[in-house]
């Protein structure tokens, strides 16, 4: 361990501890970087926050992010980050999900979930059941879309700006003066997506067989 | 009779009043129904762009709406599109009050995932601008909290040693405000010895006078206690349940700071002391950052008592690009050079979440990495999301006037809230 980051030091046998007091609802522990991730079923998540919060003194709901697989059959996962100002620890707790399955929510327990839920229904389009007041918080009144899915282009599909005739802002759909620039800089030699250039007669498969 | 009360009290809020109106000849006091005011969004005392939308029976909130997302700029959309050094720079613009402390959880987060050393050099300078800039951030708070509810001078004076930190931040970066100066791996460039012995001068002798006679204006004030006593009071139970951190969750008396806690850089070698409240109001969030503008301080002279000389940067030359003169002669090094800055270097793949204690609370960064040069998601945790969605708690049954005390006392950024 060189890196300088705050350091967190999980208490002896917490795992352990971790695992018995989670029980069946816990699909997955991962420690990695010493960080401490739980992986959970979605329909446990307040079951297994309630006993995370008054079984192990995790008092403090920091953060909700959203992050977006498209690959994953359950393309999303919704992380949340605990902190124990107690035990002086951080713990992560994962459930996946998708557009249609909405995750349960935490706003019981605590109340800041509010507010972090609201940002990634309006990020992703996860649904949050029991959230009364799931309304979008950082887009513009009216906005449609998930801007932080991952096939959501940084564009934007529409732009706006203040119309002298209408004496509004109009909403009108973008039209960029340049091609969007995507610059690839990732080095051809390692594992490129494209064709390089002078390779066009090569057989399609020549790069795997040298590999 | 209430509205007119109502619109002496806060001419610029525009008020949408919703009033029925009996027939005349009986009060009509009796037909007033509550109010909904709109705070904002262009408010001196809304500290950016925030809307408040309240209800109002009479001058008492009701019900607090904040508004916010009109600073929106999409950020970790962009980050997502960035190399590692690219996004670096979209920290400064989050919280402009306090670039740095934005900085450091990032390159933190950085240096967490490839596991990389930072020279003890590099460590110190870190900290000590990252302490420069709490001092910096907590003048500009201080001030304009003062200003919110009805003092100017003191503001005008703070904003005096907040230029001093500003010049400060140019001699070691060129930028006053958006310095992007700490790198993954160190911090970008070495700063001159008279730069360090101007700031020792500065924190022995101009920074305390300018500092303590600003504030033996205003806290011993009697307008100024009579605005942020006892004003939107908030238990531990509650500070811990609302997600508070910084400043906000040690004026309610919960000695949480993570410089202390979960040590990072060179903290563990201060000495510094933490602020608690005693009566968890909005004069004792204001008293918590006075005494952390002191600590500061004091951060900083140990800083330069102990700092070592050294690197500046890893000497990794897979992560931080070399010098400009060693390019020149080095085929390697223009290599290395010209790698960085195209391709940018890769992160191994994995996830991890670093706070740092910023001058605002906990700034977390959560930096999800799919092994490339870009950040798969980069999820910022800001501070200001968490208080404000407390105005509403913090705001009940408190009086119109009171809500620009307990904004002052939030310490809220638009550009670090909307992202």
């Amino acid at each position: 361990m060189a890196h300088n980051a705050p350091h967190i030091i999980a208490p002896e046998g917490l795992a352990d501890e971790l695992r018995a007091l989670v029980g069946a609802d816990l699909l997955e522990l991962i420690e990695a970087h010493d960080e401490m991730t739980l992986v959970v079923a979605r329909d446990s998540l307040v079951r297994v926050m309630v006993k995370l919060r008054d079984g192990a003194a995790y008092q403090q709901l920091m953060e909700i992010a959203g992050v977006d697989y498209l690959d994953r059959a359950e393309r999303f996962e919704v992380v949340y980050h605990l902190l124990s100002v107690t035990r002086n620890h951080r713990l992560r707790v994962k459930v996946g999900t998708d557009e249609a399955n909405p995750v349960p929510s935490v706003t019981a327990l605590w109340p800041v979930a509010g507010w972090l839920e609201r940002e990634v229904y309006d990020m992703y389009g996860v649904i949050f059941a029991g959230n009364e007041d799931l309304r979008r918080i950082l887009t513009d009144y009216g906005f449609s879309g998930y801007p932080q899915r991952k096939d959501f282009p940084l564009s934007g599909y529409v732009e706006l700006r203040y119309s002298e005739e209408d004496k509004r802002v109009v909403y009108e759909p973008v039209k960029l003066a340049q091609d969007f620039r995507n610059f690839d800089f990732m080095s051809p030699w390692e594992g490129a997506h494209y064709v390089l250039p002078g390779d066009e007669k090569a057989p399609e498969n020549a790069s795997e067989k040298k590999a | 009779m209430s509205a007119e009360i109502l619109e002496q009290a806060d001419p610029l809020a525009s008020g949408k009043r919703k009033i029925t109106v009996g027939n005349g000849a009986g009060s009509d006091i009796d037909g007033i129904e509550n109010y909904t005011v709109n705070f904002g969004p262009q408010h001196p005392a809304a500290h950016g762009v925030l809307r408040l939308v309240m209800e109002m029976d009479g001058e008492i909130v009701e019900r607090c709406d904040p508004h916010i997302g009109l600073l929106h700029r999409g950020t970790e959309k962009l980050i997502e599109h960035k190399t590692y050094l690219q996004a670096l720079p979209y920290f400064d613009r989050l919280d402009y009050c306090s670039p740095l402390g934005m900085e450091h959880s990032y390159v933190l987060a950085i240096e967490k995932l490839l596991d990389l050393e930072v020279p003890l050099r590099a460590q110190y300078l870190r900290v000590f601008f990252a302490e420069l800039t709490r001092i910096c951030n907590h003048m500009l708070n201080l001030g304009s909290h003062v200003m919110d509810v009805g003092a100017m001078t003191p503001n005008l004076w703070l904003f005096e040693i907040r230029e001093d930190c500003l010049n400060f931040f140019e001699r070691a970066s060129g930028a006053r405000m958006h310095s992007a100066y700490f790198r993954p791996g160190g911090v970008h460039q070495d700063v001159p010895l008279k730069l360090l012995t101007d700031i020792g001068d500065w924190l022995d002798t101009r920074l305390p006078r300018l500092f303590e006679d600003a504030m033996s204006l205003v806290i011993d004030n009697r307008i100024f206690k009579q605005r942020n006593v006892d004003i939107a009071v908030v238990s531990k139970e509650d500070a811990l349940r609302w997600g508070f951190s910084g400043p906000m969750i040690r004026g309610s008396g919960i000695p949480w700071d993570i410089r202390k806690a979960q040590p990072y850089d060179v903290y563990d070698r201060m000495e510094f002391d933490v602020p608690v409240g005693t009566n968890y109001d909005c004069y004792d969030r204001f008293m918590v950052r006075v005494e952390e503008v002191r600590q500061s301080a004091r951060i900083m002279k140990q800083c330069l008592q102990q700092m070592p000389e050294g690197p500046i940067a890893s000497l990794d030359r897979k992560v931080v690009p070399p010098k400009r003169g060693e390019m020149k002669s080095s085929m390697e090094a223009l290599i290395h050079h010209f790698k960085l800055y195209t391709e940018g270097f890769h992160v191994p793949a994995g996830e991890v979440y670093v706070a740092t204690e910023s001058p605002k609370g906990e700034f977390g960064v959560y930096l999800v990495s799919d092994g490339s040069n870009k950040p798969y998601r980069c999820k910022i945790r800001p501070t200001a999301f968490s208080h404000l969605q407390a105005m509403d708690f913090l705001m009940k049954g408190h009086m119109l006037a009171d809500v620009t005390a307990v904004l002052g006392a939030m310490d809220i950024v638009f550009g670090e809230c909307d992202r």
